[in-house]
């Protein structure tokens, strides 16, 4: 069976480009428009792995991290930070709030496909 | 209401078949090709344009469509036709536009290869020139193959076209 | 590709879009913090898309843009006036940078020049991005298009270098619990160190305690593994990155390995391996399987808690209740000032598209229902039975079910106006920079809805009326000044509903219209006789007669060629109507009224002759009962009705239309009084009058042509099809010696 990964990020270019790279490589993609978003399609069902963006309206990436780490049925969900920002603070927040790891955009999506196939495992 | 049924077609005599509708107007009988005819209606009262040419006779509600009228028999030189409930409307896509043409009977349909469509003999008639592209004999009568793209007012051609 | 290039263009202009609002926001005090945020963001993602398809010089921009609004978000650098004039003014420069990378073409390299020198002058960094020469090595790396996920090492390129000298790892591996909570998985690593080369992995399970006293968030495990690779110990310590400062890792390295034996070694590997991870799976499932009872614990716990929150306002609180109940700040800040932000960013999670077509078609249906319901109920009138019967109670569910259906297919079609309000700030901006006048733009009511289809044809309308406001209307600062007033000028840009059209204001607090001038100009082009008496509204309709223009330099800004009359006949072809309140020193104000929609009318429904005409009610004034004293004869077959204080030409539509020829008696028929280009009054004699009813509007073009004198058609209660009035059609047709001469020019042309 096919995983599912779950892309959380405001812009719909890249929202549309994970889901181009990750349905070629044959995941099965939810998608969510920021973090609140993200966290209601997470109620309904759970994802394989979760690719986030930092900067959204609403609930940015840290807060949505913290909130699915703190929900038992995804706790144990790799989650893949997606954003510009390169710099070591933004890598340490993420992985205090609770991410895997952490993927420079912009991606090339062979990279993104290994990426997610190496944390899903 | 007039069903267009396969019983009325007859045997084609070989070549490229066509299959035209004919219909009566004043004493002459026309005919057009079927696969430019929508359906066949029955008379309804039309609603009148204003300044529009004699032959327009208005426009019907075509199950919610604006449907404008052309009284053939004006358009074709015969005095105008006044229309009672056996007097039909055959409805023709012509180009984009979807027209209704008043007639007084559909007669027939006719099937037909190319090689049976005459051409229309040099008389000096207006009408037979402008609306005429062809002469058909069946069964000792003479049906005119009319041109619909002509019958329609003038500054609407060049927009269809 | 090229489908995602679109979205990210469209989705370009809506970051553009919002960039704009929000500087204006800020501009215009607003202080909330999630503004600048917004701002940020829009900016970000623009730069982040191009990056993807390789945009550089939009790269380069939005990132020096990026940088100044990322200071102004950490409260470095102080959005003040001049900060937020540089920055609108690279924002119109994003804009078009973004246009040409779609559209082609180049944009002026003097103004990103400028513009980026004064984005660098906030940020204190050097103006690089624009030269490229002197850009740092960190930048670069954000700006080139590097087809690599950063933070997994790029091993193909790794492997093409011309040295494969084959390096010895020990590496020491013993995760903490952190490591765990971040779903990182030990099993996952080895797997990726796997792929760097040869492995031989020794799990140490000596530290995992009995069942009963292990802490399902407890970590017991390490690994010692050697690892005979290619690459470098970078590449190795790469694979960790994730979980650095989440376990003890130790990487010492043993250069040189021969390759001898190989074989040998592989086969030892494999079969430490198959021992290897046999045990590290079971651990690994046991510490899911016990998590999962304490987490099933905790999730009690938790659903009570929820529970409590939720029992005071179920509704709302249902939404959040999965949610731990801590606050959400983001959300809630986000939510409270700007609930209109938060509203659409929850409509959007329940966006579908469809084609526009399924839309009309469903509108189509609708108009149908429309006219077969008004159908029904006349056949039902005409059997005469009484408003009580079952029949009629039920017609009039019918009815406003069909009413219901109706409205709900018109909201599909509407949409704000914000889509065309957005595109006024920065017209403004160009126009003020060209006037030399100081302007500042308000819009109120974006949220208001109104059909697609009016909504694309307001755009031009508005534009020439906010230029027209800022040209003629404002003065100059100087001016405004020795007036006593603020040295900016306002223009207010409003949308409302009202009575069921959509109303939209544009107000300027200028010089007001100078009638003595309009009047004088009206006079010179013999738009008027001199001396005519005109009350102070009539003088200020003037200026839309045609070829009328009152700007006494011909202006790059207004002189567009179009005039207010071009602008009034535009909204008149949308059934719609602009009005003018002046006060001199104050001020203009322009109202635009229009419909909601271009599917159905309300209109008057008059019998003329035997037929049956729709007279829109937006161009009636009145309806009065002519007194045969009132008509008088004024020259051939015209004919003027007194009315108060004035006279207005009677027009006799049956005649106009040429639906009969003789005279007819004014006293046996009514007259509307009508209002039609340029305000002037009129009025149209008619047989009778029906009534008022909706009408959905049907083309007549669609199959036959224009029709002089008729708008449009559609199809009443008895079947039958009746014409729409073109009101302003029949009084020019009748001012110009019938609108049959008009056929006739329009047969020539």
């Amino acid at each position: 069976m096919s995983k599912t990964v779950l892309t959380v990020d405001d812009s719909r270019t890249m929202r549309e480009m994970l889901l181009l790279a990750l349905q070629d490589a044959g995941f099965n993609v939810l998608q969510a428009e920021d973090g609140m978003h993200g966290l209601e399609v997470l109620k309904g069902r759970s994802a394989d792995v979760i690719i986030t963006d930092i900067n959204m309206p609403r609930l940015d990436g840290f807060g949505f991290i913290e909130h699915v780490r703190r929900d038992t049925t995804h706790r144990a969900t790799p989650i893949l930070v997606l954003t510009t920002e390169s710099d070591a603070e933004k890598k340490a927040r993420a992985r205090n709030a609770g991410a895997t790891g952490w993927i420079v955009k912009p991606f090339h999506p062979v990279k993104l496909v290994d990426a997610v196939r190496r944390v899903s495992g | 209401m007039y069903e267009l049924s396969a019983a009325a077609i007859k045997e084609p005599r070989g070549g490229a078949a066509r299959e035209l509708i004919a219909f009566a107007v004043g004493n002459q009988e026309f005919c057009i090709d079927v696969m430019s005819v929508r359906e066949i209606r029955g008379w309804t009262p039309a609603t009148v344009l204003p300044h529009s040419q004699p032959f327009v006779r208005g426009v019907i509600n075509l199950r919610g469509a604006v449907l404008p009228i052309m009284d053939l028999a004006v358009r074709l030189g015969f005095p105008p036709t006044e229309p009672k409930g056996r007097h039909v409307i055959i409805v023709a896509q012509v180009g984009s536009q979807v027209v209704g043409l008043l007639v007084d009977a559909v007669s027939d349909i006719l099937t037909v290869t190319d090689a049976e469509i005459l051409p229309p003999p040099d008389v000096a008639s207006e009408m037979a020139k402008r609306f005429v592209s062809g002469l058909l004999a069946q069964d000792g009568r003479m049906v005119s193959l009319l041109s619909v793209d002509q019958v329609l007012p003038e500054r609407e051609r060049s927009e269809v076209q | 590709m090229d489908a995602l290039r679109q979205i990210f263009f469209q989705e370009c202009e809506e970051q553009l879009a919002e960039l704009e609002t929000g500087l204006l926001e800020i501009q215009s005090g607003g202080s909330d913090p999630e503004i600048v945020n917004a701002v940020f963001r829009a900016v970000h993602s623009i730069k982040g898309g191009a990056g993807a398809f390789a945009l550089e010089d939009l790269v380069r921009f939005a990132h020096v843009f990026e940088t100044v609004l990322d200071e102004v978000r950490k409260g470095k650098l102080a959005a003040s006036e001049h900060v937020l004039a540089i920055m609108l003014r690279a924002a119109d420069v994003l804009a078009d940078l973004v246009r040409v990378a779609r559209d082609g073409g180049s944009v002026d390299d003097a103004r990103i020049g400028t513009a980026t020198d004064e984005l660098a002058s906030l940020s204190g960094a050097p103006a690089a991005a624009h030269g490229g020469a002197s850009e740092t090595e960190a930048e670069e790396e954000d700006f080139a298009f590097t087809p690599v996920a950063v933070a997994f090492p790029a091993f193909d390129e790794v492997a093409t270098e011309p040295e494969p000298a084959v390096n010895e790892f020990t590496i020491t591996f013993k995760p903490h619990a952190s490591l765990y909570s971040s779903a990182n998985e030990p099993v996952v690593l080895l797997r990726e160190l796997e792929r760097l080369g040869e492995m031989s992995v020794a799990c140490d399970v000596t530290e995992v305690p009995l069942l009963t006293d292990l802490d399902a968030e407890g970590s017991y495990l390490a690994w010692t593994i050697t690892l005979k690779t290619t690459h470098c110990e970078d590449d190795v310590r790469g694979i960790f990155e994730f979980v650095d400062g989440d376990c003890d890792l130790t990487i010492e390295g043993t250069a040189g390995v021969s390759a001898a034996g190989e074989d040998e070694i592989e086969a030892l590997l494999r079969r430490i391996r198959e021992e290897a991870e046999a045990p590290v799976e079971d651990a690994a499932s046991e510490t899911i399987a016990v998590e999962t009872a304490v987490i099933e614990a905790a999730a009690d716990e938790f659903s009570s808690t929820d529970e409590a929150v939720a029992a005071p306002a179920p509704v709302h609180d249902a939404k959040l209740a999965i949610v731990p109940a801590e606050p959400l700040p983001a959300a809630q800040k986000a939510e409270a000032p700007k609930a209109d932000k938060a509203a659409s960013g929850e409509a959007a999670q329940q966006t579908i598209r469809v084609d526009l077509d399924r839309v009309d078609r469903l509108m189509n249906l609708v108009g149908e229902l429309v006219i077969n319901q008004a159908m029904l109920s006349q056949r039902l009138a005409e059997a005469g039975l009484s408003r009580s019967s079952d029949f009629a109670t039920g017609l009039d569910e019918f009815e406003q079910l069909t009413r219901d259906i109706q409205e709900g297919v018109m909201a599909i079609r509407a949409q704000p106006v914000k889509s065309v309000f957005q595109r006024m700030p920065r017209l403004v901006r160009e126009v003020a920079a060209a006037t030399g006048k100081k302007v500042r733009l308000v819009t109120e009511g974006e949220g208001t809805e109104v059909d697609k289809t009016v909504i694309e044809r307001l755009a031009d309308p508005l534009t020439h009326m906010i230029r027209n406001a800022i040209d003629h209307g404002l003065e100059k600062p100087e001016v405004r000044a020795a007036n006593g007033k603020r040295e900016e000028g306002l223009v207010r840009l409003s949308a409302t509903h009202r009575s069921g059209r959509i109303v939209i204001d544009i107000a300027d607090d200028g010089a007001g219209i100078n009638r003595p001038r309009v009047r004088a100009i009206a006079e010179d082009k013999g738009l008027i006789p001199a001396n005519a008496q005109l009350t102070d509204e009539e003088i200020d309709n003037l200026i839309f007669l045609p070829g009328f223009s009152t700007a006494s330099t011909i202006s790059d800004i207004s002189g567009r060629g179009v005039g207010m009359d071009v602008v009034k006949r535009s909204i008149q072809a949308l059934g719609g109507r602009v009005s003018i309140s002046s006060r001199p020193g104050e001020g203009s104000t322009f109202t635009l009224s229009l419909p909601l929609t271009l599917a159905v009318l309300y209109g008057m429904v008059v019998t003329v002759g035997d037929q049956t005409l729709v007279v829109p009610l937006t161009s009636i004034i009145e309806t009065l009962k002519p007194k045969p004293g009132d008509v008088h004869g004024f020259g051939g077959d015209s004919r003027v009705i007194a009315l108060r204080n004035n006279f207005v030409p009677l027009i006799d539509v049956g005649r106009e239309l040429g639906y009969r020829t003789q005279i007819v008696d004014p006293g046996a028929g009514v007259a509307l009084l009508v209002e039609s280009d340029g305000g002037a009054q009129s009025a149209l004699l008619v047989d009778a009058i029906q009534g008022q009813r909706q009408v959905v509007i049907k083309s007549l073009e669609e199959n036959y042509g224009r029709v002089p004198g008729i708008a449009a058609a559609t199809i009443l209660g008895d079947g039958r099809v009746a014409l729409i009035l073109d009101v302003d059609a029949v009084v020019a047709g009748a001012r110009n010696g019938g609108l049959a001469s008009d056929n006739l020019l329009a047969l020539a042309g």
